[in-house]
């Protein structure tokens, strides 16, 4: 498939998400239109309840939408289906959760392997030791989740996001574990790989300073963007 | 990298995080246990095979009434099989003015092919294995005729016109065959000195005997060869049965085993299916983490598969191997009883061992991992969506079903695989039912008692599934503990009480009705215990509700020869004592009256009788009919005088009766049978002993044999209390975190958690009693035949154990709940 650097690589038409609630129903995200351009960083930001964890999900197919579409890289993401769109998660998306979601019975090493693994690289050992180096860890590559500090676990889990190369980051309140100084740090290095790499980042998060390293930020109240639509 | 590559380095991850120690471990005891028992039950019934072709005295035998043609000997020679000739007649012995009618056996160097022979110096005296046979004028005689011809080592007795010298005394003929009953005393010589005996003329009663024995597929053909080249009066053999007194004692000692080893699958199978519950959920984040990595579903169902066949492979070899070595261990000893050496086993229950741990892998840890499959990439991003539904039970009823299967395949004994399965499940079922119910009763009585009583009965009945399920699974392990502790050691003493150490080890057979009074002067002067004495007409079976009873009706070589035979029928009015009707009722006066049979079980399923049946027997010329009024089961591990047939006594009263008795003979009393043997000539004294001591020596081996195998139950039903207490470890320390978040002290927080644990640990151990109590009366009475009485000490050993299991788990638990800041065990839950 030939890409263009002119056409967005995530695109979102009338998203939008309702779930049922006891009788009734309750709308989550109502005709999301969302367009974002290769190599941009975009943060969405809002109060607790207002969808952005729900948008995020969606936008990577971790989710099905009750209406509307989500393009990546010019796939139809909801005409696939849930392996279909594993497959395409592998190939373009990478993951920064709030919660780090390492696993926890693997060591540093063996959580940046993992991705690598699931694509059926046999270097995955050196470049993910690379990788581990790259962030700072090069001392901790044995080390188990449990052992290492929140800040420690989520540059693994940045290490792990990047390793793959991936177009499209996506990073739900990557900070929002950490204290201040060391959000700090994690925001700093997150941007940093994100321009090495040139990858296009989505960035939930309800932090104003996070959201202003971003170009451009979405606001999201009750479901609807408000501000920064494109 | 292939999926099987990543499959073993999660495996090797996984075990290093000690995810799957419990799975692996429960893997083990149940392949270990099973190999361990089956290697050795193969091994037995390879050896039971062997008694019989050493009872033959080789694979195959073939008789006649002459000289048998070179022929056969030269075509067993070509096919590489061993050869020995015997030759077997009735003659007199004398020695002075005494003389006696003697079974003589003349025999060439091999002899016998199969088994030995063994001789002692003297009588009474212990024996050894014979090396050989006798050399050229010397012969081997038996205790009796040393005895009636009051002859001793060294002697010279004589056989026809020969002068022989009596070189030892006979203890042991392998081939001289179950039937004891009319033996004359016994004489082997060597062939070598047969002419000058003289004994041999035109129209001697002489039976001409080939032993052969090598190669089974080379002896199957010899046979096969044999058979079409028999002349007049020529026929092969092949085997009889062994011993029923010690293949009842090894049958039930392989019952025993068998009971052991399925206690443990069992168990083993309830430890896999919780700690693979556990692992699933403790996997479904990451299962998730990697969904949103972008692995498929069936990327990373195929994953979770390699990971648990390469489990499944290690485990069941090394089960495998310590099997083999545990099967050593427990024939180590045996091989002293029944054999000189246990044949080496064979490959199927390595097999056996393999399937059962990839089994129990399917049918107990696929169902939770399926599970894992369905677990949403979304769950990353939100933690409440994603637990697995509970639709186990179906995919549970399938494992259970094929596990039903393999035991019932691998126990070899459907009965006992039947009602402990069903015995289990029946238990797992009302425990569950049980437990339920009390558990929304006792949690209904929540408004009582303190913080922690409320809080503890809350969480009760909160959990009520997963509290269900633990009381489910902790009772059934203790239902196992106690039936292999105090209910197995009921068990066993039942057993050893059937064949105590002074069972009977003399037969006196022959005993002509004047001699009874006699006999019994001769008892009670000579300071032994009076004895039954029981009648004995010989008599053939002629015909089956007018049918007629021929050879040609019946399959197996077996049951043929029994049917030609004469039968040994007695009758009596009550039912002999380690006798049980089981079918049909004992004689009533009607019976008495018109003429009735009872028969016993196993030769009535063998001849197709039922009761209800007319017999018709033929008695000395003439012949009558009786309706078969029931049919009795016997203890052949009794060693009492057991009769096939047993008629009303007006039926048999008038024909010629011989009367026949067992009795103990202690060891000191031995001189006391050669003066019975010279004050009642005529009589025929069996010495049963060697027997008796199999037997005894078999149960102690088996006894010991139980106790290791029971360590494997013992080891399962640990592996079971602890997997079903760590199901809910996760969640008590964070409620534990949260209860302290919150304010709470760390002893109310440990006293709400013990309220739960005695609640669930006495529920179990009641629970446990009732259950061992039930399965082992149900055991004892329909499979191993035994007399039972639940032990009231159940009552207490069930509540104490359940309690001290789960108080030694509360004290570990709380533990690990209270030892790490709360502020951990919340992130950690998080």
């Amino acid at each position: 498939m030939s890409k263009r650097h002119d056409e967005p690589i995530v695109r979102a038409s009338g998203l939008t998400k309702i779930v049922p609630n006891g009788d009734a129903t309750l709308t989550i995200l109502q005709d999301i239109d969302l367009a974002v351009m290769p190599g941009e960083a975009v943060a969405v930001v809002g109060a607790s309840g207002s969808g952005k964890s729900t948008l995020l999900g969606l936008l990577a197919g971790l989710d099905t939408p009750s209406r509307g579409s989500v393009c990546l890289d010019q796939t139809e993401v909801f005409a696939l289906d849930e392996d279909g769109r594993a497959a395409l998660r592998k190939r373009l998306v990478g993951f920064v959760f709030q919660s780090f979601q390492l696993l926890a019975p693997l060591t540093a090493l063996e959580n940046v392997m993992l991705p690598l693994e699931l694509a059926g690289r046999g270097d995955a050992q050196s470049v993910a030791r690379v990788m581990l180096e790259r962030v700072g860890l090069g001392d901790r590559l044995n080390h188990y989740p449990k052992y290492l500090s929140g800040g420690e676990q989520q540059r693994v889990a940045l290490a792990r996001a990047f390793v793959i190369r991936p177009k499209v980051l996506f990073a739900d309140e990557p900070t929002g574990n950490l204290d201040g100084a060391t959000g700090e740090g994690i925001i700093d290095l997150l941007f940093e790989l994100n321009s090495e790499h040139g990858t296009t980042l989505v960035l939930v998060t309800h932090d104003e300073l996070v959201a202003s390293r971003c170009a451009r930020r979405i606001r999201l109240v009750g479901g609807r963007i408000v501000d920064g639509e494109r | 990298m292939g999926r099987v590559a990543i499959a073993l380095r999660m495996l090797a991850r996984d075990w290093r995080a000690g995810e799957l120690k419990l799975l692996g471990l429960a893997l083990v005891v149940a392949v270990t246990s099973v190999t361990s028992v089956s290697f050795f039950a193969d091994r037995v019934r390879h050896a039971l095979t062997r008694d019989a072709h050493q009872l033959l005295g080789g694979d195959l035998l073939i008789t006649s009434h002459h000289p048998l043609d070179q022929a056969f000997v030269d075509e067993a020679r070509r096919r590489d099989l061993a050869v020995a000739s015997r030759i077997r007649f009735i003659s007199m012995s004398r020695r002075g003015a005494a003389m006696q009618l003697t079974g003589v056996k003349a025999v060439a160097d091999g002899y016998p092919l199969r088994g030995k022979l063994r001789i002692a110096p003297a009588p009474n005296v212990p024996d050894t294995e014979a090396r050989g046979v006798p050399p050229p004028g010397s012969v081997w005689v038996d205790e009796r005729l040393a005895s009636a011809l009051d002859v001793n080592v060294g002697a010279r007795l004589e056989l026809g016109v020969a002068k022989l010298t009596v070189a030892a005394i006979l203890t042991l003929e392998p081939d001289r065959g179950v039937s004891f009953f009319n033996l004359a005393p016994r004489l082997i010589m060597n062939a070598a000195d047969l002419p000058q005996t003289e004994l041999i003329q035109v129209g001697s009663r002489v039976h001409y005997g080939l032993l052969v024995a090598g190669e089974r597929e080379s002896v199957d053909q010899y046979e096969r060869w044999a058979k079409t080249r028999l002349g007049r009066g020529e026929r092969v053999q092949g085997l009889e049965s062994a011993r029923p007194e010690i293949r009842v004692a090894l049958e039930r000692a392989q019952q025993f085993l068998g009971l052991t080893t399925l206690l443990a699958v069992m168990l083993a199978a309830v430890a896999i299916g919780l700690a693979t519950r556990r692992y699933s959920r403790r996997h479904l984040d990451n299962y998730a983490v990697m969904r949103c990595l972008g692995a498929s579903q069936w990327q990373l169902f195929a994953f979770f598969a390699w990971e648990f066949i390469a489990l499944g492979v290690i485990a069941a070899a090394l089960g495998c191997a310590l099997g083999f070595a545990t099967q050593q261990l427990l024939a180590g000893g045996l091989t002293e009883f029944v054999a000189v050496v246990l044949p080496p086993p064979s490959w199927v229950p390595a097999a056996q061992g393999v399937l059962l741990a990839f089994v129990l892998l399917l049918g107990f840890a696929l169902p939770p991992l399926m599970q894992l499959k369905d677990v949403p990439a979304l769950r990353v991003l939100r933690r409440d969506i994603g637990r697995p539904r509970e639709r186990q039970l179906i995919s549970y009823a399938t494992g259970f079903a094929a596990l039903t299967a393999l035991i019932l395949w691998q126990a070899g004994d459907p009965k006992l695989g039947a009602y402990v399965l069903g015995g289990f499940a029946g238990a797992a079922i009302a425990f569950a039912a049980i437990s339920y119910g009390s558990l929304r009763l006792v949690a209904s009585a929540g408004g009582l008692g303190g913080i922690a009583w409320r809080y503890g009965l809350a969480n009760l009945r909160r959990r009520a599934r997963a509290s269900t399920v633990q009381i489910l699974a902790l009772a059934l392990g203790l239902t196992a503990i106690l039936l292999l502790t105090v209910t197995r050691a009921d068990l066993l003493a039942a057993w050893r009480a059937k064949t105590p150490p002074d069972a009977p080890n003399r037969f006196i057979l022959n005993i002509q009705p004047e001699q009874r009074a006699p006999l019994a002067s001769f008892f009670q002067d000579h300071g032994l215990p009076s004895v039954t004495v029981y009648p004995m007409v010989r008599g053939r079976l002629i015909a089956i509700d007018g049918a007629e009873v021929s050879a040609e009706h019946y399959e197996g070589l077996r049951t043929k020869r029994l049917v030609e035979r004469e039968f040994n029928l007695s009758f009596m009015d009550e039912l002999p004592p380690h006798n049980r009707i089981s079918a049909g009722r004992w004689f009533a006066a009607a019976d008495r009256v018109n003429g009735a049979f009872s028969v016993e079980e196993g030769i009535a399923r063998t001849l197709g009788i039922k009761v209800g049946n007319r017999l018709t027997w033929s008695v000395g010329g003439r012949s009558f009919t009786a309706r078969v009024a029931n049919i009795r089961r016997l203890d052949w591990d009794s060693m009492q005088v057991n009769f096939f047939v047993i008629a009303t006594p007006p039926l048999l009263e008038r024909y010629p009766t011989s009367y026949v008795t067992s009795f103990h003979l202690p060891g000191s009393y031995a001189p006391v049978m050669n003066k019975l043997s010279r004050t009642f000539p005529n009589l025929t004294v069996v010495d049963m002993s060697l027997i008796v001591r199999q037997v005894l020596g078999v149960i102690e081996r088996v006894v010991q044999a139980v106790q290791v195998v029971f360590l494997f139950t013992l080891a399962a039903s640990l592996l079971v209390l602890y997997a079903a207490l760590l199901a809910t470890e996760d969640e008590r320390v964070r409620e534990a975190a949260l209860l302290r978040a919150l304010g709470a002290s760390r002893a109310q927080v440990a006293a709400a958690q013990r309220v739960e644990f005695v609640v669930i640990g006495l529920a179990a151990g009641i629970l446990s009693a009732g259950g061992a109590a039930a399965i082992g009366a149900l055991i004892a009475e329909q499979v191993l035949n035994l007399p039972y009485t639940p032990n009231p000490w159940l009552w207490l050993w069930g509540p104490a154990l359940g309690a001290a299991c789960v108080t030694v788990n509360a004290l570990a638990g709380a533990r690990a709940a209270l030892s790490r800041p709360p502020i951990t065990a919340l992130r950690e839950a998080e």
